[in-house]
């Protein structure tokens, strides 16, 4: 791997070297020299793909073309290792799923109906490497690439959230990622002005080396706003607008995510971007003026690849053709190739199509804010894309061939050699807790864990009411926003997603990704409607790792499909390892719900003395893969919970029943740390205290005390109910059949919370326990 | 009465503070920050957000955009004009109230439900509070810690400039824990905390009552607007 562990700068410049000084190398150049040397392996380019993109010319490729193949063909660009798998997603669809999405999957993002003329679109994309190298920069760029993916589809954002993965809390590099990462996701998404409604932060050292920040973010707009970036229309201006091009992000796409950190390997740091949000939230105001003046014709972000990607995929996506002088591109660094400014990955740009007519309007509304602008060129129905660099040709492509038909690959998959072992290594072999003493200290001590402890450290730095539509937020199940401020439409969107359950069986550990993002949407009172997701793995050339993945695209696909909610978009990301050590398999599902009135939103705790709390489902002896086993006994195997999308959609039905007759005044779904946490979660979200009693569930499910606390049994959620609608909530339950079963009472005049015959925690205790675990490992 | 709000390049609590003005009563008017015209206005309010990403210093970009002239002026001739948080650090870096803002103590940036208490109920937008009065409003910045000469200092505390003091926590170093202060006239009034995000039963902070049911920001518009009617 020699080859791809070559410097960027290195790379580049010996691009530029061979095109020679400042004159690049033109078409006319390639078919003269067709033997001259190309350092298509420095560009991440394997030989065989080489030699189909000379057989697609018909000629050597000259150096700015070399340049756009390698971005595109790369991994992250074009999805070539995974493609074969994702098609599924598109295969396994009823009319059901299909009705409310305007737009699937492979546009910038997609796009659901949400009723009365609105439309939502949302997305998840990872950007881990980038944050790796330079933690700050990374996870900031990764904010604003997602919102530009938003913006292009016509839309306002409205939210965005975060899921994170760390190494180690105690790693002395740990503080270093996520002070980087966070301040990071701060600094731009605040400036920006869009509230972070929720996401997730895990510490676990398969992280470490490489952590992932999946960054989402969510957008509305009304259906007739709806705009695909694509150019049709020959003779309609090309125009490139935002900050200027420079030379941060060059061969990102193609060297940074799609290639393993080597130790010792050169540092990578100047193929991270730069971010300025500033910029942006001028050029999110300005697009969206440009849309409602309706002065162009679709809009195209910068992310990956830049203008490479940009003219390819415009031009795929519509009549074919486009001719583009790239001398009049504005400059930040005057001396950047042609081939560094076709691969530049300088954020904060745009590119639009603009009829003729309207580039005078155009002009007039990126002069009011202040954004650079210059027309590069125009579309064509030529079916070739054209790039003239000082008036000679320096790219004559097919566009297809660039951003459409790169090539595929069917990785070897093999079964892994380890996993048998480690699901016979189940947590039932592990010694549980028969004493109230010891049941009361696990309790505690799985409450102050990293992973299940308060991340108010991190999401305290983040702006959640920005735009005044926030109706929840973290520490709620899910976020939700306000979408018509009439009706008091919204939406609720959660983001899940645990790696140890997919390590032990990613078929099934994909399914209870989703089925817990979907019974967290539920939980809030939405309907869950549509998923993205973003799936991290390690290299897809480990044949262990594709049989992960293959098995996470079948779990994920066959769920969606039994839930009856589409896939819209979303992202891969591979290469997730440090030497030869893979990331757990880590499929972050957002699933994305809708609701009729954000006034019928439930939160995740209870305000009030004296309501009934109910829990609905069943336990069983489910331990393997959980918080408990992990936390108390370090231990990772066995099969994770069983997992019922079927219940999962009865449950979600039942709750949403219960939140649209207002028999609930809470909800909180359990998962990982089981009743435990929930009910500390409960108790701590307004500080009133419960009275609760186990015996009815030890008796009923057949279990111990420590398994009705710490199991992670799915298709369960905690309920409170005022006493006025006891026998109308049970009657709903009855009809539904769906088990219920009255575990507790909430207690204002209770210390906190009160475990019949085992244990009392005061409300202090527990919240000293929950909040100064993240303070104490990062607060300076 | 009608309430002009100003965008700056950059500011993103304009369009929350519009509608709080809406709320209260009064009919809101978006201001251009490049323009030299308050198109009539009653009252004024510089919104919260990054004006200018808050390069140099925060606010001090947009303290010398075309608008702020007329700002100035009308600030100086009575007219009430409220600055929150970024439209605080505005009017700090124009003059027209003393004082400075800079980085919270913590070092990073915080967004908390805060307790504030009201120290003066004699500017234009704190008539309706009474003193002593304790409120929660949202807060959500990076460089919140007010600062200012002893001497200044001394005389915000004694003529009674000091408006809003921070309760519970002081949650960015600010000197003897000021949330707020307006000017000698007290028509000029900054703060950082944000009030239009407390104002709405459903999107503000969390009451003992019920979850983000805190609507004291709602006084802040209200004041302004009694006292227009009063003094009508």
């Amino acid at each position: 791997m020699t080859d791809t562990a070559a410097s960027p700068s290195v790379s580049t410049s010996a691009v530029s070297t061979s095109a020679g000084r400042g004159v690049a190398d033109t078409v006319t150049n390639a078919i003269a020299t067709p033997e001259k040397e190309q350092p298509y392996g420095a560009l991440g380019l394997k030989d065989d793909e080489y030699a189909s993109i000379r057989e697609i010319l018909g000629r050597r490729p000259t150096s700015g073309e070399l340049a756009m193949y390698s971005v595109m063909w790369s991994e992250h660009c074009s999805y070539k290792s995974s493609k074969n798998y994702l098609r599924q997603f598109g295969q396994k669809v009823t009319p059901a799923m299909k009705k409310n999405l305007m737009v699937g999957m492979g546009e910038n993002a997609g796009v659901l109906d949400v009723g009365e003329g609105w439309a939502v679109t949302f997305k998840i994309e990872s950007h881990n490497h980038p944050s790796y190298i330079e933690p700050f920069q990374g996870a900031a760029t990764g904010v604003g690439g997602i919102v530009r993916d938003i913006i292009s589809m016509g839309a306002r954002p409205v939210a965005v959230m975060d899921a994170l993965r760390f190494g180690a809390i105690d790693d002395p590099d740990t503080a270093r990622v996520v002070h980087g990462v966070v301040s990071g996701i701060s600094f731009y998404g605040n400036c920006l002005g869009l509230p972070n409604i929720g996401g997730e932060t895990v510490f676990d050292s398969v992280y470490q080396a490489n952590p992932l920040v999946n960054a989402l973010s969510v957008g509305v707009l009304r259906h007739e706003d709806l705009h695909l970036a694509n150019a049709t229309g020959a003779g309609n201006k090309v125009v490139l607008f935002g900050a200027r091009t420079g030379g941060d992000g060059i061969g990102g796409a193609s060297i940074l995510a799609s290639d393993t950190f080597s130790e010792g390997g050169p540092t990578k740091r100047p193929a991270v971007q730069v971010g300025d949000p500033f910029a942006e939230k001028v050029l999110i105001e300005c697009c969206l003026e440009l849309y409602r003046e309706k002065l162009v014709e679709g809009i195209q972000d910068l992310g990956a690849a830049g203008i490479s990607c940009a003219t390819s995929e415009l031009a795929s996506n519509g009549d074919g053709g486009m001719f583009i002088e790239l001398e009049k591109v504005l400059l930040r660094d005057p001396s950047l190739t042609a081939e560094e400014i076709l691969m530049s990955e300088s954020q904060e740009r745009m590119m639009a199509v603009v009829a003729p007519e309207k580039l005078e309007g155009f002009l007039a509304v990126t002069a009011k804010w202040d954004v650079e602008t210059s027309v590069l060129g125009e579309v064509t129905d030529t079916g070739r894309l054209i790039i003239d660099w000082h008036g000679e040709e320096i790219v004559n492509v097919d566009p297809r061939t660039v951003a459409v038909d790169g090539p595929v690959y069917d990785r070897p998959v093999t079964y892994p050699t380890w996993i048998d072992a480690l699901q016979a290594d189940s947590a039932s072999a592990l010694p549980r807790p028969t004493d109230a003493d010891t049941l009361r200290l696990q309790f505690l001590t799985l409450l102050g864990s990293p992973n299940l402890a308060d991340p108010s450290w991190i999401t305290d730095q983040y702006d959640r009411y920005v735009m005044g539509n926030t109706a929840l937020s973290t520490p709620d199940d899910g976020g939700m926003i306000r979408v018509d401020e009439e009706s008091g439409l919204g939406f609720a969107i959660a983001t899940d997603a645990n790696g140890r359950y997919c390590q032990l069986d990613p078929y099934r550990g994909a399914q209870l990704a989703l089925a817990e993002a979907y019974r967290n949407v539920a939980a809030t009172g939405a309907v869950p409607a549509g998923v993205s997701d973003c799936l991290n793995f390690g290299s897809p050339e480990n044949p262990e790792v594709m049989w992960q993945f293959g098995q996470t695209v079948e779990g994920l696909s066959d769920g969606c499909l039994e839930l009856e909610i589409p896939v819209t978009g979303g992202n891969v990301s591979f290469y997730n390892q440090t030497g030869d050590v893979p990331i757990h398999p880590t499929p972050v599902i957002a699933v994305l719900g809708v609701i009729d009135n954000v006034a019928k939103r439930v939160p995740s705790g209870w305000q009030d003395d004296g309501h009934n709390i109910y829990l609905l489902g069943i336990t069983r002896e489910e331990l393997d893969g959980s918080a408990w086993a992990g936390v108390i006994h370090d231990h990772l195997g066995g099969r994770p919970p069983s997992v019922d999308l079927g219940r999962e959609k009865a449950l979600a039905g039942l709750l949403h029943a219960a939140s649209q007759e207002a028999l609930i005044d809470s909800a909180h779904d359990l998962s990982e740390g089981g009743l435990a946490q929930a009910l500390a979660e409960a108790v701590l979200r307004f500080g009133v205290g419960a009275r609760v009693w186990l015996g009815d569930i030890v008796e009923r499910d057949g279990i111990d005390t420590s398994v009705a606390l710490f199991s992670e049994s799915t298709g369960r959620v905690i309920v409170t109910v005022p006493r006025e609608d006891d026998v109308k909530f049970r009657g709903l339950c009855e009809g539904r059949d769906y088990p219920v079963l009255r575990i507790g009472v909430t207690d204002a005049t209770a210390p906190g919370i009160e475990v019949q015959d085992q244990f009392t925690v005061t409300l202090d205790e527990l919240a000293a326990r929950h909040r100064s675990t993240l303070p104490a490992a990062f607060a300076n | 009465m009608r309430i002009g709000v100003v965008t700056f390049p950059g500011s993103l609590d304009d369009r929350d503070a519009q509608r709080a003005i809406r709320i209260a009563g009064a009919e809101p008017v978006a201001l251009w920050h490049g323009d030299h015209d308050l198109h009539g206005v009653d009252a004024l309010v510089l919104p919260g957000g990054f004006s200018y990403g808050d390069y140099l210093r925060c606010g001090a970009i947009a303290s010398l955009s075309p608008i702020m002239t007329e700002v100035i002026d009308a600030a100086n001739k009575g007219m009430p004009v409220l600055g929150i948080c970024n439209g605080f650090q505005m009017l700090a870096e124009a003059h027209l109230v003393d004082g400075g803002l800079i980085r919270n103590d913590s070092g990073t940036f915080i967004c908390r439900d805060q307790r504030l208490r009201v120290e003066s109920t004699s500017t234009a937008w704190t008539g309706g509070f009474s003193t002593g009065q304790e409120i929660t409003i949202p807060l959500k910045n990076g460089e919140g810690g007010f600062i200012a000469s002893a001497e200044t200092l001394a005389r915000l505390e004694g003529e009674g400039q000091v408006v809003f003091r921070y309760l519970d926590v002081n949650p960015n170093g600010s000197l003897n824990d000021i949330a707020g202060v307006s000017n000698a006239r007290g028509n000029v009034v900054g703060l950082m905390p944000h009030p239009e995000h407390a104002v709405e039963p459903g999107f503000g902070p969390d009451t003992p009552a019920a979850m983000r049911s805190g609507i004291d920001g709602l006084t802040f518009f209200a004041s302004v607007i009694e006292r227009s009617l009063v003094g009508a």
